[in-house]
């Protein structure tokens, strides 16, 4: 099982997630943003957590735009899975592979702190190990997290089912406490919270380990 | 060619709170201001070689529609002048 791990000027998570893809068996190689990729041997994309580009202009913004980008889209579009993580999820927004935007925390401040976060579906790639309505312990670190999207949009997401995770004590000001969310497709999933972060014996919390061992379950199968 | 100056004013919507905007405010009104419905954007200008305003506005409006704002939660308004 191969995995990608997209590295831009300014992440900062790259070998967090290497740590925690290779404690679920997978090779883990980690990619430049600045060239185009080729994906095609690859079954997972993530985009991990930073501040690319410094945060300029919007929180993944620039980064969006770049050609690499182009390549993560054909390959999400060929069902090659894509994860993508804090910063990852503002760049998934900003190039519309998946709906909303990440605005500023209501309460203007940089929230750093484990939150209570319940799987609200148990039927994705990502998350069927995961007991039907677990509540898990997972860190989250940004300023930009609170998920904004239209009314008809929300509706959507909500109809379709496609909000995996929800915090339980609400961080940011997240609309409908929404902390991840997949593409209809199921193989592209945003979250905010570091799954990374609570998944090997010494992090605070090991809650996150099963969402990489449900892609590699799904993989390997 | 003539040379454009462009200023592209990005402002979140109106129906979005603007939690930077509520704290500046705030603070306007603790040291004594009257100041109501505060609200911060940003303004990207830059120069741009085109060759009448039509194609100079033309492209400033790619721009912001394809990266400067994102339509999602901002509005923007460009305004386009050649430089003397």
């Amino acid at each position: 099982m191969q995995a990608a791990i997209l590295s831009f000027p300014g992440s900062n998570r790259e070998q967090d997630a290497e740590y925690a893809l290779a404690h679920v068996g997978f090779s883990c190689q980690i990619v430049p943003s600045h060239s185009a990729a080729d994906f095609s041997g690859v079954d997972v994309i993530v985009l991990p957590g930073g501040f690319s580009y410094g945060d300029y202009l919007r929180s993944g913004a620039i980064a969006a735009k770049l050609p690499i980008m182009h390549d993560v889209r054909r390959a999400a579009k060929a069902g090659r899975y894509v994860l993508g993580i804090c910063n990852g999820f503002q760049i998934l927004t900003e190039s519309r592979l998946l709906p909303g935007a990440l605005r500023m925390n209501t309460g203007q401040l940089f929230v750093c702190r484990s939150v209570k976060l319940n799987v609200a579906r148990n039927d994705s790639a990502f998350s069927h190990l995961y007991q039907p309505n677990a509540n898990l312990d997972i860190p989250v670190a940004h300023h930009n997290g609170n998920y904004f999207a239209d009314p008809d949009t929300l509706e959507q997401l909500e109809a379709e089912e496609r909000v995996i995770f929800r915090y339980g004590d609400n961080p940011n000001g997240s609309m409908h406490d929404i902390a991840g969310i997949r593409n209809s497709a199921d193989n592209v999933l945003g979250m905010m919270p570091h799954p990374e972060n609570a998944a090997l014996a010494h992090h605070q919390s090991q809650d996150g380990l099963k969402l990489f061992a449900s892609l590699a379950a799904r993989i390997g199968s | 060619m003539t040379e454009y100056r462009i200023a592209v004013q990005v402002s979140l919507r109106p129906d979005i709170l603007d939690p930077a905007g509520r704290a500046a405010e705030k603070s306007l009104q603790s040291m004594g201001f009257a100041a109501r419905d505060a609200r911060i954007g940003k303004t990207i200008t830059l120069t741009l070689d085109a060759a009448d305003a039509a194609e100079a506005e033309a492209k400033a409006e790619q721009m912001a529609d394809q990266l400067l704002a994102n339509p999602v939660m901002e509005n923007c308004s460009i305004t386009v002048t050649p430089r003397m």
